[in-house]
């Protein structure tokens, strides 16, 4: 053991004398094997030191913890899980060599201060890559970390580089490291307009970084620049409020657009409509369960197909609550109160007694993982998804109600049940379906929540009371109410949040609305006419 | 006169029995032992697991042959995440069915409501869960972790080790998170820290809208400064919390989140990929590799019928605490609550990651601290681990309570005692 800390302690020192630098890389990998998170740090660096690119798919194994060495002789291979065993690749040609027990070899550990040491190697090995986007994320970890020593290889990069967004992401590493180096004034006011174009937090933080360093006559640049930044970002930020109001308003939409149709056209206080929400998050994790054990490939397809399931699953079980309790407490509010309550427990413990109590992993299909920038908002995929979609559930909604048969014969009864029933309608089936139809969509809410929230038996209980201020904000039996009481609670929400907390902004929407609804007790969007008074 | 007589002593019986069932015919042969954990409600999620456990953990000692010479039966109820009705069903357990001990509570609301109970009664509760301290009663042994065992090391391992300078804490708005993050607040101010590099949030149980308190820690952590968020958010608002922070692109290279309250069994409902990196503090990991916690995780997979189900540190909270009221029983060889609270102070018993636990006379234990960094299969990998640390009840770090100490050993016994005016009492139980 002493004798390995001596050769590695003068492999440091050799390697830290760059005329003694050794340019074979394969001995520093080797060195892993016995090294522990600060040494490792060290020999990460000689690596990288040696410039050889071959470097790179051992240095990526690393990060990703597939770097293990041979408990045998101290040989670090890349390897990768073939069954019970590993399957052994070298580190530096990528021809495999063999495989061997997990007992036989030994994981050599990562943390965050080597995956950060293992991305800046990455950076700089990989800055003059022939894989643009390798060369871009290397472009972008130097513009994230600047550094002086990056300066030279930056240029020499940005001379050969063709590729637009590359070459911009690079002209503004530059800037950043420029600008603590030792360059001319004329070239760091450059740099300094250039960092403000870029604009964003981080520009700031670089910008306010290099302040006390720069020569006196560029401060006056300096602040201008941060200034310009500031109020740029102040109004990104408005934009970014907006777009969180939104979506948190759509995610009200969703869990409350069902209930517009039971509680707001039918009039039944279902209590247990956040369980509709519910089965339809434990239909989606039921259908994602099947796809990856049969057909793995259509993972990326599996919320599409769970929508029809979760909308048939959950209807079905409206339909038999409708059936089953509900039609003979018609105009009994208390009592429907209590027998859908009671349900939605029954519904509540029924899960957690067939799937267990635990949360349930329901994945995000690609298309729905990750965010892109817009200007200086980001904005994330499965959030836009979910506003697209209700809003498009909605707008079928409204078509359905507004010009289908079935629609005109749900709207029929709820203004006047005995009138329908004598022009030949048949009443009960309408409720019946009413109510499936509402418990369907719940389903289907079910099935978009699924990827934001957990899925356990107590989904349902956090939709139930934000669902039911909706629907009341925007006036019971209104559609229309339904989508502009969302939106605008979840835009109201937001905006308070920043200065209130999350805790006391939830208060005060509360307070709002109960403030709004003794002045308005129909709600936003008030239904007029006889029906109502009846 | 006399058959009727009869019969009503029948029908009394038979009546007593429907509650007490078992109870009714085994009263000599078995010692019982009180199970109080939330098997329906908002808790049913974190505590089930645990009922699970120590049915197994009963399961397994009365294989060994029991406990003084009879077998373990535990008498499980269900409180239902409903804090008083946690005391009346610990009332139950204790008066009804004559348990020797009660191992049960998840979140500090119910075991501060169970804890006039067990001091009324005279009983013994083993409490599993990490906790934030500031209490220690003479019928509680704490065998989850206290704040210096989890929390404090935490922070030591993000400044020493990732240099991070700026800091936020994010916990849910109740008791734990709040008094945890006083302590932080306090210790991170002690060690230099500027006020303005703390940010705290909380925000309400089961939050799921978690989008602007992502992009205020983005921006809180692009100041120039390395920033780390240490947080307090309680089981079920977790989920979507680490789902935006993955959607958002946080890394645990840039912003390293370390949690407490997060565990195997928290992140089974979620896909760790873009997780990997961020932090959690416990006394133990599934992963720990060693002899004692192959075995218990064979176990469970035994007992649960299923090597998918995880095992996470309040399940090694309990397993230590059975062990030791074992221990202290057969030692003291009665289940006499006064006897076995002499004789379990100073038991020893081994823990799951290859070393000893030992109940000290504040009533908590010694663990090591164990710092993990989550992986793409959902497990931890140790990245740090100390010494074996002694549980301090009242945290040190905190004005009112810097003074106290708690020892119930005799002639002290006394839960509270203040060494600067040398007095039992003062602030607390």
């Amino acid at each position: 053991m002493l004798i390995r800390f001596v050769t590695l302690f003068f492999l440091i020192i050799s390697a830290a004398a760059p005329s003694l630098a050794q340019s074979d890389p394969k001995p520093f990998i080797d060195q892993l094997a016995d090294a522990n998170f600060k040494q490792a740090e060290e020999i990460i660096g000689q690596i990288a030191a040696t410039g050889d690119a071959r470097v790179v798919p051992a240095l990526e194994a690393f990060a990703e913890g597939d770097l293990y060495a041979r408990k045998a002789d101290d040989v670090v291979f890349i390897t990768k899980t073939s069954g019970s065993k590993l399957a052994l690749v070298d580190p530096l040609t990528g021809e495999s060599a063999g495989e061997a027990a997990k007992g036989a070899m030994t994981k050599i550990k990562v943390n965050n201060n080597l995956r950060r040491a293992i991305r800046d190697a990455l950076g700089a090995l990989t800055l003059m890559s022939p894989d643009r986007n390798a060369r871009l994320q290397a472009a972008n970890t130097m513009l994230a970390a600047p550094s002086e020593d990056n300066l030279e290889l930056i240029e020499t990069a940005l001379a050969k580089e063709t590729d637009g967004e590359v070459r911009a992401r690079m002209e503004e590493a530059r800037a950043v490291s420029l600008l603590t180096s030792g360059r001319s004034i004329e070239e760091k006011r450059e740099a300094i307009e250039r960092i403000r174009n870029y604009g964003g937090r981080d520009a700031i933080g670089v910008l306010r970084g290099a302040y006390g360093s720069v020569d006196a006559s560029l401060q006056p640049d300096i602040d201008k620049a941060i200034g310009a930044i500031e109020s740029e970002i102040a109004l990104w930020d408005m934009a970014q409020n907006v777009w969180y109001g939104l979506s948190l308003g759509s995610v009200l939409l969703l869990a409350a657009i069902g209930l517009a149709i039971t509680f707001g056209v039918m009039g039944i206080i279902n209590m247990a409509h956040g369980e509709m929400v519910m089965l339809g998050a434990y239909s989606t994790f039921v259908v994602q369960d099947l796809i990856r054990s049969s057909a793995p490939q259509l993972f990326d397809w599996s919320l599409a197909i769970a929508l029809p399931v979760a909308f048939l699953v959950t209807a079905a079980v409206g339909l038999a609550i409708e059936r089953g309790v509900i039609r003979f407490l018609y105009g009994r509010p208390l009592e429907t109160l209590l027998a859908t309550w009671g349900i939605s427990l029954i519904l509540q413990q029924a899960i957690r007694s067939i799937f267990g109590p635990t949360n349930q992993e329901v994945g995000n299909p690609s298309w729905m993982s990750g965010s892109f920038a817009l200007g200086g908002m980001n904005v994330t995929w499965n959030r836009m998804w979910i506003i697209i979609f209700s809003l498009s559930i909605f707008f079928a909604l409204l078509v359905l109600m507004k010009k289908s048969s079935f629609g005109l014969q749900m709207r029929a009864v709820t203004q006047n049940r005995r009138m329908a029933s004598s022009m030949g309608i048949r009443t009960p089936w309408v409720d019946a379906f009413t109510f499936a139809l509402g418990s369907g969509i719940a389903g289907i809410a079910g099935v978009a929540l699924s990827q934001i929230d957990n899925v356990s038996p107590n989904l349902g209980q956090s939709y139930i009371i934000d669902s039911f201020m909706v629907v009341v904000f925007g006036g019971v039996g209104n559609l229309w109410g339904t989508l502009v009481g969302a939106m605008s609670l979840g835009v109201l929400n937001k905006f308070l949040e920043p200065w209130a907390g999350a805790v006391l902004g939830k208060i005060l929407v509360l307070v709002l609305i109960i403030l709004f609804i003794q002045k308005r007790p129909r709600g936003l969007f008030a239904l007029k006419g006889r029906a109502v008074e009846a | 006169m006399k058959i009727s007589a009869k019969l009503g002593g029948v029908l009394l019986a038979a009546a007593l029995s429907t509650t007490a069932f078992h109870g009714a015919f085994a009263q000599e042969d078995t010692i019982k032992i009180g199970v109080l954990h939330s098997l329906s409600g908002t808790m049913a999620i974190s505590e089930t697991t645990l009922k699970d456990a120590m049915l197994m953990l009963v399961e397994e000692q009365n294989k060994k042959g029991g406990v003084l010479g009879k077998q373990i039966e535990a008498v499980v109820v269900d409180p239902a995440s409903d804090w008083p009705l946690f005391a009346e069903k610990a009332r139950q357990l204790i008066s009804q069915d004559k348990v020797a001990a009660v191992f049960g509570c998840w979140t500090s609301s119910s075991r501060k409501s169970v804890l006039p109970v067990f001091e009324e009664l005279n009983s013994i509760l083993f409490y599993p869960v990490q906790y934030e301290g500031e209490e220690s009663s003479r019928n509680i042994f704490y065998t989850g972790a206290a704040p210096n065992q989890q929390a404090i090391p935490a922070v030591d391992y993000l400044m020493n080790t990732e240099g991070v300078e700026r800091w936020v804490l994010a916990g849910t708005d109740y008791v734990y998170p709040q008094t945890t993050n006083k302590i932080l607040k306090a210790y991170l101010m002690s060690k230099g820290v500027a006020e303005d590099d703390i940010m705290i949030n909380y925000t309400p149980f089961g939050h799921s809208d978690w989008q602007t308190i992502v992009t205020d820690i983005k921006n809180f952590g692009s100041a120039g400064k390395k920033t780390a968020v240490v947080s307090t958010i309680n089981g079920d608002a977790n989920v979507p919390f680490y789902k935006e922070l993955a959607n958002q692109g946080v890394k645990a290279e840039d912003i390293p989140v370390v949690a407490f309250s997060v565990g195997e069994e928290e992140l089974a409902g979620l896909d760790t990929a873009p997780l990997v990196g961020h932090l959690a503090a416990w006394n133990y990991f599934q992963s720990v590799d060693s002899e004692a916690n192959a075995e218990f995780i064979e176990q469970w997979h035994a007992f649960t019928g299923s090597d998918k189900r995880v095992t996470n540190d309040p399940m090694e909270a309990a397993y230590i605490g059975f062990n030791a009221w074992v221990k202290a029983v057969e030692a003291a060889g009665t289940t006499d609550t006064d006897a076995v609270l002499d004789t379990i102070i100073g038991v020893t018993v081994p823990n799951l990651s290859g070393g000893y636990a030992t109940v000290m006379p504040n009533h908590h234990i010694t663990k090591p601290v164990l710092i993990g960094e989550i992986q793409a299969d959902g497990q931890f990998e140790v990245v740090q681990e100390t010494p074996a640390v002694v549980g301090d009840e009242w945290s040190d770090y905190l004005p009112d309570s810097k003074d106290l100490i708690a020892d119930w050993r005799k002639p002290m016994e006394c839960g509270n005692f203040n060494v600067a005016t040398g007095k039992c009492g003062g602030k607390g139980s």
